[in-house]
């Protein structure tokens, strides 16, 4: 088996587009956030995302953490809701959606990593990453959006 | 009997249960008995000297078990554990990048 845990990653649009705008508005700094959806068979469905505060203290154009209070209501709400918690969305101000080593180094099993590209205040590509079975790289996740068409409306907002 | 929060991410290791129930009187105490009761966790959650990894915090309810008694916190009935992952991450530099594509 490749890529064991394969599955179609759907941003469905309203997470969607709340995440490029946190990650518009936050730049140049760096957003984040959680991700809480469902899972079938073969797709990931990401139904809302929650902007937290990005609490690195230091350079936040290149770093970010969230702190573990922030990740404890992540998993309270989702229980609350009856949702999965599926990932952690965060932004790269003029870098490319690649999940870098630092994202690499505490990454979690099980979780999505979205990384919104963004580009002189500018969405400029999203991918998705998961960590591997053997907890030493990512692979990149299929990520499939539902809002192409709006996307140049948001960033002209 | 107090109660275990398993992260999400961690929960594939644990037959998708998040909760587990102990009557350990510490914490130490009670990862031992979630890692027996779950095997698989083990790994995830302590280091190869036996310590709990350095990128998991254990919250006893809203208190960082570093600033209680750390591993030997006490536990008392109906205390709330959390086992919490470290979120963290950033760019790399251009370079960097370029060298791992090539
Ligand atoms: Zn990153």
């Amino acid at each position: 088996m490749t890529e064991q845990n394969s599955k179609i990653l759907i941003l469905e649009s309203e997470p969607d587009i709340l995440m490029r705008k946190h990650s518009i508005e936050d730049f140049p700094n760096e957003s984040c956030g959680f991700m809480y959806g469902y899972e079938t068979e073969t797709e990931r469905i990401i139904t809302i995302a929650r902007p937290v505060i990005n609490s690195k203290e230091g350079d936040q154009k290149r770093r970010f953490e969230i702190s573990p209070f922030d990740y404890m209501k992540a998993e309270a709400f989702a229980l609350q809701k009856n949702l999965t918690l599926l990932g952690v969305y965060h932004s790269h101000p003029q870098h490319p959606a690649i999940a870098s080593v630092h994202d690499l180094k505490s990454a979690m099993p099980f979780f999505s990593y979205v990384i919104y590209s963004v580009m002189n205040a500018k969405i400029d590509d999203v991918k998705s990453w998961q960590l591997k079975d053997n907890g030493e790289e990512f692979y990149e996740e299929e990520v499939r959006l539902t809002i192409l068409n709006t996307v140049n409306k948001i960033q002209t907002t | 009997m107090a109660k275990l929060i398993i992260p999400t991410p961690l929960r594939k290791y644990a037959n998708n249960t998040a909760f587990f129930e102990t009557d350990s009187f510490t914490v130490d105490q009670a990862v031992e008995a979630l890692t027996t009761e779950y095997p698989e966790l083990k790994t995830h959650l302590i280091d190869n000297n036996g310590k709990v990894r350095s990128f998991i915090k254990v919250f006893v309810g809203d208190d960082d078990i570093k600033a209680l008694d750390g591993i030997d916190t006490e536990l008392n009935e109906n205390d709330v554990v959390s086992i919490v992952p470290a979120i963290a991450g950033g760019v790399q530099a251009l370079y960097e990048q370029i060298k791992k594509w090539h």
